[in-house]
């Protein structure tokens, strides 16, 4: 853990949650770590990953779980309950895993309509047919109103990895390259032209997609290439490699003139003034690669659809610090720092 | 992205770099201040330190409306917003700015107050117009940029007829903080920072016109220039105060022509006059009291005035003793000067102001900068 991190410790006698601890930054890091992780302490959820993998009978078995709060419920390109399949499906996937079943735990608010929770069923039936994952379990509690938000979703999955294919969050090596599976920023993007208070008319559709075939034909093209698989979900690109960066003990350069932005994300973060490496994606992964491997794994992602746009977009290097450093556009330097308080509000 | 990717060229930055290298005498130094935080921004995000000769140094000054909030009118709008008739709307970026006794709008929205961000003076008026039965007050701050947008709420709340929006005014004058520097460079006995030049505001300039900045050519023989806030802008701007300082002129020149005039946007302007008058005196940070520096609404809009309203009291407060922000904002120390810097105070905990906006000098340099100073003591 590096000294920014181990610095400062949450006020566990006075302080409170605020909506800094939930979105994707440092808070949250500390709030998972004291709180969370101090208490259920094991050392396959020590190990930081999004999903934990262990031996059973013949195989090892990765489970993962997730909660979904997105606000609006509803946007462009998909909903709460196609994310909720995705999302687990893809920290399944990032282990190298085949997802094979999935259960889905609802709290409804009081007075939520009956039709759009049979949208949100209906998305969600669909997404798991579609992935040819099965929801296989599940449970519902539904809570006064005003005690939730219509309705939250938490979703578990479990899969089966390859016995030899070790995919962790520290093993990421100086030298080794940095894959991204095409545009970012699409889906915080799509949510956000939504908003109440927000709304802008944009054509941009949230990338919300099941990535565990892609995963397996880049685990076919190269199994012993890869190192590290994650989704760059809440926190985007940035908070994915800094934690990254921090489990494998590695730092990050990259390249900004490579990196995949379509022109509307683009344009719609620079009127809210944010930047497309902190924002939202559902469906893009970024592999870390041993250096030979990673013609090999590019073109097996560009050959997948959900892979087409995919980019080097750059390399680990030693750094004692472990900073996310990039070369900007205009030919100067700068970190890609973790995002401090909070961006956006629910995003997923 | 037409009409930005232009002023982002790599290429021409270059171009740039390569004449700035040129005109920069090596027998001698330049001291820069870029008044602005969009161009202190600009410069730590695009990294143009990178491409600057060692002898051009830029001053990172006071334009940061979150930094300049005293302590005390944070704890003012805390306070207000305990009140329980009261929805407090505010900009992001004052949520997380540090009050007395480590108090702040995050925490005290965690604790229950009603507090919500809003992205521009419009969203206050709906929740206004939405919610009757609560008194919606805006948390009003910036300088001449973000004025005439406050003016437009309030003219509009009248139209409307809301009696439950009000505004708690905290705007401020770009030129008195420039003359505050220049009059009074020193600061509790620390010799105030030698400058050469400024690199004078984009959007405030857009409203107040680069003619504003007159005085400061001539009766303190500073060069400046008006520049935009993309990368490009910036080092054309300092392009050509290099070359003002060797032809030894000091005049107010204008980069930023696609948007500043030098009379300004005069309609803006009348808008402001109609609501606004100066007070006699505002308390900046890192200033103290500065005469006539800051506004507040006219007698004939005190209805819409939430000083009024709740007849809060002025209260003044001290920074906190060991933080920086004060000598940083006028360009005495650089923020690796403070104690406090990435040990006590980051984003995450800031102890001062400066490390909560995306345009103060210490937050610039800690996101986006910081990884040069491992690099120096690397090196030494």
């Amino acid at each position: 853990m590096s000294s920014d991190i181990r610095r400062r410790k949450l006020d566990l006698k006075n302080g409170r949650v605020d909506l800094s601890h939930g979105a994707g930054g440092r808070a949250m890091a500390h709030l998972i770590g004291e709180i969370f992780h101090a208490a259920f302490d094991n050392p396959m959820l020590r190990a930081g990953n999004d999903q934990a993998a262990f031996e059973v009978g013949g195989g090892r078995m990765v489970m993962t779980t997730d909660g979904y709060v997105v606000s609006p419920l509803f946007f462009p390109g998909g909903d709460i309950g196609s994310l909720a399949v995705h999302g687990t499906i893809n920290d399944v996937a990032m282990a190298g895993a085949k997802p094979l079943y999935l259960s889905a735990g609802f709290i409804i608010e009081e007075g939520f309509a009956f039709a759009d929770l049979k949208r949100i069923a209906d998305s969600m039936a669909a997404a798991s047919r579609a992935a040819g994952v099965p929801i296989v379990t599940g449970d519902t509690k539904v809570v006064e109103r005003g005690k939730a938000d219509g309705v939250f979703i938490t979703t578990t999955g479990v899969g089966i990895a390859p016995r030899e294919l070790v995919l962790s969050s520290d093993r990421a090596q100086p030298g080794d390259k940095v894959l991204l599976s095409g545009f970012i920023g699409d889906h915080g993007v799509a949510v956000m032209s939504q908003r109440q208070n927000l709304a802008f008319e944009t054509s941009i559709q949230s990338d919300s997609a099941a990535l565990h075939e892609l995963v397996a034909a880049m685990v076919a093209a190269a199994p012993q290439g890869l190192r590290v698989m994650r989704d760059p979900t809440r926190g985007g690109v940035a908070a994915t490699l800094n934690e990254l960066a921090q489990q494998s003990g590695v730092g990050f350069r990259l390249d900004e003139d490579v990196m995949p932005v379509r022109a509307e994300v683009a344009a719609a973060c620079e009127l809210l003034g944010l930047d497309p490496l902190y924002v939202a994606n559902e469906g893009k992964l970024i592999a870390i690669v041993a250096p030979e491997a990673a013609e090999t794994v590019l073109a097996a992602m560009r050959a997948h659809p959900l892979g087409r746009d995919a980019a080097l977009i750059g390399e680990v290097i030693a750094d004692d610090h472990h900073f996310v450093q990039m070369t900007t556009s205009f030919g100067g330097g700068r970190i890609v720092d973790w995002l401090s308080g909070e961006q956006l509000p629910r995003i997923c | 992205m037409k009409y930005v990717d232009e002023y982002r060229d790599g290429d021409v930055a270059r171009r740039i770099a390569a004449a700035i290298a040129q005109a920069a005498d090596p027998a001698r130094s330049y001291h820069f201040m870029e008044f602005c935080g969009g161009h202190t921004h600009a410069i730590s995000r695009y990294g143009l330190e990178d491409l600057l000769p060692a002898n051009v140094r830029m001053v990172h000054g006071p334009g940061c409306p979150v930094c300049v909030l005293p302590v005390g009118r944070i704890d003012m709008a805390i306070q207000l917003s305990m009140r329980p008739e009261v929805t407090l709307c505010t900009y992001g970026d004052l949520m997380r700015v540090p009050g007395s006794h480590s108090a702040s709008l995050l925490r005290a929205k965690a604790a229950g107050a009603d507090i919500r961000m809003v992205y521009s003076t419009l969203d206050a008026l709906a929740i206004a117009q939405a919610e009757p039965e609560r008194q919606v007050v805006f948390f009003a701050i910036g300088f001449e940029t973000t004025t005439p947008p406050t003016a437009l709420a309030i003219k509009l709340a009248q139209a409307r007829g809301l009696g439950n929006f009000t505004v708690f005014c905290n705007h401020v004058l770009t030129p008195p903080a420039i003359r505050g520097i220049l009059e009074h460079p020193d600061l509790d006995g620390q010799p105030g920072p030698k400058l050469d030049g400024f690199v004078g505001p984009a959007h405030v300039s857009a409203v107040i016109g680069s003619d504003a900045f007159a005085p400061f050519a001539s009766e303190f023989e500073k060069p400046v220039v008006v520049a935009g806030f993309e990368p490009l802008d910036v080092m054309q701007a300092i392009l050509m105060l290099i070359r003002q300082v060797n032809d030894g002129r000091h005049e107010v020149e204008n980069q930023y022509i696609r948007a500043v005039t030098p009379e300004g946007n005069t309609i803006a302007q009348a808008e402001v006059d109609a609501i606004f008058e100066l007070r006699d005196s505002f308390e900046w940070r890192g200033f103290g009291a500065v005469p006539l520096s800051g506004l507040r609404l006219r007698a004939a809009y005190r209805d819409f005035d939430a000083e009024q309203r709740f007849a809060m009291a002025e209260i003044s407060a001290a920074d906190n003793p060991a933080c920086e922000c004060g000598t940083i904002l006028r360009g005495i120390k650089r923020p690796t000067d403070c104690k406090l810097f990435g040990t006590l105070c980051t984003p995450e905990t800031p102890m001062g102001s400066c490390m909560v906006s995306s345009e103060g000098a210490c937050a610039a340099h800690w996101t986006y900068g910081r990884f040069r100073d491992h690099a120096r003591r690397n090196v030494a």
